[in-house]
């Protein structure tokens, strides 16, 4: 099957790649500057919005940027190729990080301009950059791609990390570098081990076969390089590999927001779920025992990481550790190696995102319009900004997985994955079942509280407090948006069934559900 | 037409740098000049040989017209043009950015020794590459040598030093391969490589033979500072002029590596390396070891070019790891022969940018660097792409070096190697990485700006001839990166592994 190459791809990695060096060159016209992330994020979002169609016909938009020297016995030209394939997957990721970037760039307007940070210039350009790697790495074609995009994706985000340039901020930039390079070093092994065993790097469909085939005679190899591998994406900040992300909150508040809870986290994980799915493949998985290991680490990143979180009294942090045990959600999705769970894992990707970004970008308003951290402080804030803290509930909400936020859909497909693990591979599975609920319990009991304090509890200065406002609509306005979409995703997926208004839901909902089906039935598991 | 070519690269190259003494007798100025122009000429006559290499194959020329093995013998093949390439490149590079760096750092009446000198080295560096007899090799070297611990000696002060101690190790590595000339020919009674070639199979066994290759190692890894053969080298780099440092660092060491492997491919065979002396795996490992320790010195310093020479020790060790991984894979040799192009490029512009530092602030010491970014925005862009390059970023050249040398390591399964390689970039993030955050982040308060664009760069930062050469090396280590990996240096491949198996060229 020779699909005709398509270079929408590269015009999509050309939109931020673009639009990074003429940031730097209007760096003294401060609208203009903005303007061109503006403008690349929404015709990159457009370009990638534009492949869907393709995608879910059953395609891949294939794009060769070039080959290299090296051969590979599954490209058509016999060589190893650097480019991109898109497949539902890697688009569900790609819709996720752009859609945000727009509403974030907005944000970040708002949010500099407010706090009349300096250096706006490199943060937009590194900002770039980093949009650049993450979306590099989620339409790769192979290993070595991805390679090359990640490691893009770790250099650009550390001038953002340190943005502040205080001590705390540049020991903070040191360990972020520290943990994320050595991880790159770690993937980078693995790369080659498998280019070397296999032949191949490609992302397969079901693993590649080559390397199942190694299973009887390579066990201990195939293990070392699946754990190098998961060391490689540290990104994901699974435990006990994880304090470099709760350090990193120091950076700006949209950094965060974006980054450390879409973009660099995610690219963590969306590589782990391609190493189980497109490179071991789920019998391979499951043949090494490996989903029972990768499960068991995720299980217990779930319950430590929301342990930590409440004890956490600053809100980045609390909803840094937040982050990191959702992402175990997802990695245990893909753990389970049944159906639901991957599939599970596949919509809290984009889902998660969309919650999470607007519990972070909350926090930064709350940050810019009363100078308050600590959830200590918060006490009647709900009162004063309404809307944002409205906002942060229904986030709040989506990650305990309480409907109508869309957090349940994808906690709902997990424990279902759970279920058919048990069933399938092994009755101990059934234990991850119990894990996922007593996660989620324990998000209610740091997430709740907060909005009680912030709704009810009686402020002990009521004058300080009727002088905070809601922030610029430019802060305002995409954590609406968000928290908006947290809902719509759910709703979509009740009323998907309805025939007449279905098209226009799956619009809207960015086809997601769609796409995450045909992702996963591309996979060929069981039932 | 062609054919004569190599011989023009050296010939021109020696007459100009007599031309530049008389020159200069008349007109200091015009020394640099001449000098630029000479090498633009020999780097577009090295292009006409690498294109023809390429296309048609070897260039055999018979000095004076007297047949190979009695006469000298100029063979260039795809390695060494490729090498000259690289060679003038960087020499032209450095030339133009001497103009006003010598101008600033030396007194007026050493430009002209200078200029000659420089030209001299050139031409030695030039001879070596071409030459394709053992005894010539050695006259070139000798050449190379002593101009250039003259021209580490012109900065005057502890440079002498520095130089004095070079002589006296240079010397022992030239005697060392000197020894070794000689007893290939008490046992062959031939100076000629290709016939050295034919002629030393059945000798083998022979202790002579064996010595004589140990000899060769020996003598050119004190020549290219592989530790822990290194003693000379920090102090040479350190305090020669900065366009010293960054010509010697980035070209002449690898002219040596060139010749190692030289003397390893078209004189000995790698079967004789592998099977008689058992020498490739001592060079893996010495170079294992060189790779680690010069990078942890290379943490340990604080003068900005002292710390540049540790880690050139470090990427020294990087090359003839790829040549001690040759005899089983192709992927070493190829990463060794790719990373005298990408250190000569890293390094040449890290060493050029320190003599920027140098001569815009005087800044010597890694310390004082703090906010160099906002005083220097384009030297500092230039010197953190150059170090994201020798942490190996993709797609930068440091990266396309690594993934051929673990390529290669890991085909072997020697995953020490692999290990040493990865362990390195991380060392080479410390040290780096420490002056990254020094030049950009490290000043104290936040200063914030009201139009929230950035500060005012310095109108005037560097004089451009100064300017220009940091910047297409710089954009050279991004774009040789990105050429490594795409299949353009496919024409390499072919003639590289013939030479490799020994197929007579």
């Amino acid at each position: 099957m020779v699909e005709p190459l398509s270079v929408i791809p590269l015009l999509v990695i050309l939109c931020p790649a673009l639009a990074a060096p003429l940031i730097l060159l209007s760096s003294k016209h401060p609208n203009m500057r903005e303007g061109w992330t503006i403008a690349a994020g929404l015709a990159m979002f457009s370009l990638i919005y534009s492949m869907i169609q393709r995608v879910l016909s059953g395609d891949v938009v294939d794009c060769v940027l070039f080959q290299t020297m090296f051969l590979d016995s599954h490209s058509p030209s016999g060589y190893l190729e650097i480019g991109f394939r898109v497949d539902a997957f890697g688009l569900i990721f790609a819709l996720t990080s752009s859609s945000l970037w727009i509403l974030v760039s907005f944000y970040s307007i708002g949010y500099m301009r407010s706090l009349r940070e300096h250096a706006q210039t490199r943060y937009f350009f590194c900002f770039a950059f980093a949009i650049f790697g993450a979306i590099g790495v989620a339409l790769s074609r192979n290993l070595v791609t991805m390679y090359i995009f990640y490691e893009i994706l770790t250099v650009s985000t550390y001038p953002l990390v340190i943005h502040d340039q205080t001590e705390e901020a540049i020991s903070a930039g040191r360990k972020y570098l520290a943990y994320l390079m050595t991880a790159g070093v770690f993937f980078l092994f693995g790369v080659i081990m498998v280019y070397i065993l296999t032949g191949t790097t490609d992302f397969t469909a079901g693993g590649i076969e080559e390397l199942s085939a190694l299973a009887p005679t390579h066990k201990l190899i195939l293990m070392v390089v699946f754990f190098c591998f998961l060391l490689g994406f540290m990104k994901a900040a699974w435990m006990p590999f994880h304090s470099w992300l709760p350090t990193a909150m120091v950076a700006p508040t949209p950094v965060s927001a974006l980054l450390h809870a879409v973009a660099v986290v995610k690219a963590g994980v969306f590589g782990i779920v391609r190493i189980v799915c497109y490179i071991y493949g789920v019998d391979l998985m499951d043949s090494l025992g490996l989903g029972l290991v990768l499960a068991s680490i995720a299980g217990f990143t779930m319950i430590v990481a929301n342990l930590f979180a409440i004890a956490q009294d600053n809100l980045k942090r609390r909803l840094a550790y937040s982050t990191i045990n959702q992402l175990s959600y997802i990695i245990l999705g893909a753990a389970l190696l049944t159906h639901d769970g991957i599939r599970g894992a596949m919509m809290h990707i984009p889902f998660h995102g969309y919650m999470k970004i607007t519990l972070f970008l909350c926090a930064g308003a709350i940050m810019v319009a009363s100078g308050k951290k600590n959830i200590s402080e918060m006490a009647g804030i709900g009162r004063a900004m309404p809307v944002t803290m409205l906002a942060f509930s229904v986030g709040a909400l989506g990650m305990c997985g309480i409907p109508p936020v869309v957090g349940f859909i994808s906690k709902w497909y997990l424990c279902l994955g759970a279920y058919q693990a048990s069933q399938v591979y092994s009755p101990v599975m059934i234990i991850f079942l119990f894990i996922l609920l007593i996660a989620s319990l324990l998000d209610v009991v740091y997430f709740f509280p907060i909005i009680l304090v912030a709704f009810f509890k009686e402020p002990e200065d009521r004058d300080e407090l009727m002088r905070i406002k809601e922030p610029s609509p430019f802060m305002v306005v995409p954590l609406a948006i968000t928290a908006l979409f947290s809902i719509i995703f759910f709703l979509a997926f009740i009323l998907r069934p309805i025939g007449i208004v279905s098209p226009y839901i799956d619009v809207i909902s960015l086809h997601i559900y769609d796409l995450v089906r045909t992702a996963v039935s591309g996979l060929a598991l069981g039932a | 037409m062609i054919e004569q070519f190599p011989v023009l690269v050296v010939a021109v190259s020696l007459i100009s740098a007599y031309t530049i003494l008389l020159a200069g007798w008349l007109n200091r100025k015009s020394c640099c000049f001449i000098s630029i122009a000479t090498v633009a000429l020999q780097l577009i006559l090295a292009s006409f040989i690498l294109y023809h290499v390429l296309t048609h194959g070897t260039i055999h020329y018979p000095l004076g017209g007297w047949a190979p093995p009695w006469g000298i013998e100029y063979v260039v093949d795809a390695l060494n043009a490729y090498v000259l390439f690289i060679l003038l490149f960087a020499s032209l590079l450095v030339a133009i950015y001497s103009w006003r760096s010598v101008e600033k750092e030396l007194p007026a009446k050493k430009t002209v020794s200078f200029y000659v000198l420089f030209q001299l080295l050139i031409t030695g560096l030039c001879g070596i590459t071409v030459t394709g007899d053992m005894f010539n090799l050695y006259v070139f070297l000798e050449i190379s040598s002593l101009a250039a611990y003259a021209l580490i000696a012109t900065a005057g002060g502890r440079a002498l030093k520095a130089s004095y101690n070079y002589v006296i190790m240079g010397s022992i590595g030239a005697c060392f391969y000197l020894l070794g000339v000689g007893f290939l020919y008490a046992v062959t009674g031939s100076l000629n490589m290709g016939d050295l070639m034919l002629l030393l199979p059945p000798l083998y066994g022979n202790r002579v033979v064996q010595a004589a290759f140990v000899f060769f190692v020996i003598g050119m890894s004190i020549k290219m500072a592989l530790f822990p053969l290194h003693l000379w080298q920090p102090d040479a780099y350190t305090y020669a002029p900065s366009a010293v440092s960054a010509f010697i660092a980035a070209t002449m060491s690898h002219i040596s590596v060139y010749a190692l492997i030289r003397v390893i491919l078209s004189v000995f065979t790698l079967d004789f390396v592998m099977s008689y002396v058992g020498m490739d795996v001592a060079i893996c490992w010495v170079a294992a070891i060189g790779i680690i320790a010069g990078s942890v010195l290379a943490i340990a310093q604080t003068n900005f070019k002292r710390m540049l020479a540790y880690s050139s020790i470090s990427q020294i060790g990087y090359i003839m790891l790829g040549v001690g991984l040759a005899p089983t894979s192709i992927w070493g040799f190829f990463g060794a022969v790719a990373h005298i192009l990408n250190h000569t490029i890293m390094k040449a512009c890290l060493f050029l940018v320190a003599g920027a530092f140098i001569y815009k602030a005087g800044l010597h010491d890694i310390r004082d660097f703090r906010g160099l970014g906002r005083r220097m925005p384009y030297t500092s862009a230039a010197f953190t792409i150059a170090a994201l390059a020798m942490i190996g970023v993709p797609p930068t050249t440091g990266f396309a070096t690594k993934l051929f040398l673990m390529i290669a390591t890991l085909e072997t399964s020697s995953y020490a190697f692999a290990g040493v390689l990865l362990l390195n970039s991380l060392l080479e993030l410390v040290y780096f990485g420490r002056l990254i955050e020094r030049i950009y982040f490290l000043h104290g308060e936040p200063v914030p700006e009201p139009d929230g664009g950035v500060a005012e760069a310095d109108e005037h930062e560097l004089p451009h001839s100064m300017l220009i050469p940091i910047f297409i090396i710089a954009s050279l280590c991004i774009i040789a990166g990105i050429f490594w990996l795409t299949s353009l240096g496919t024409p390499l491949i072919e003639p590289l592994s013939n030479l490799c198996a020994g197929v007579m060229p």
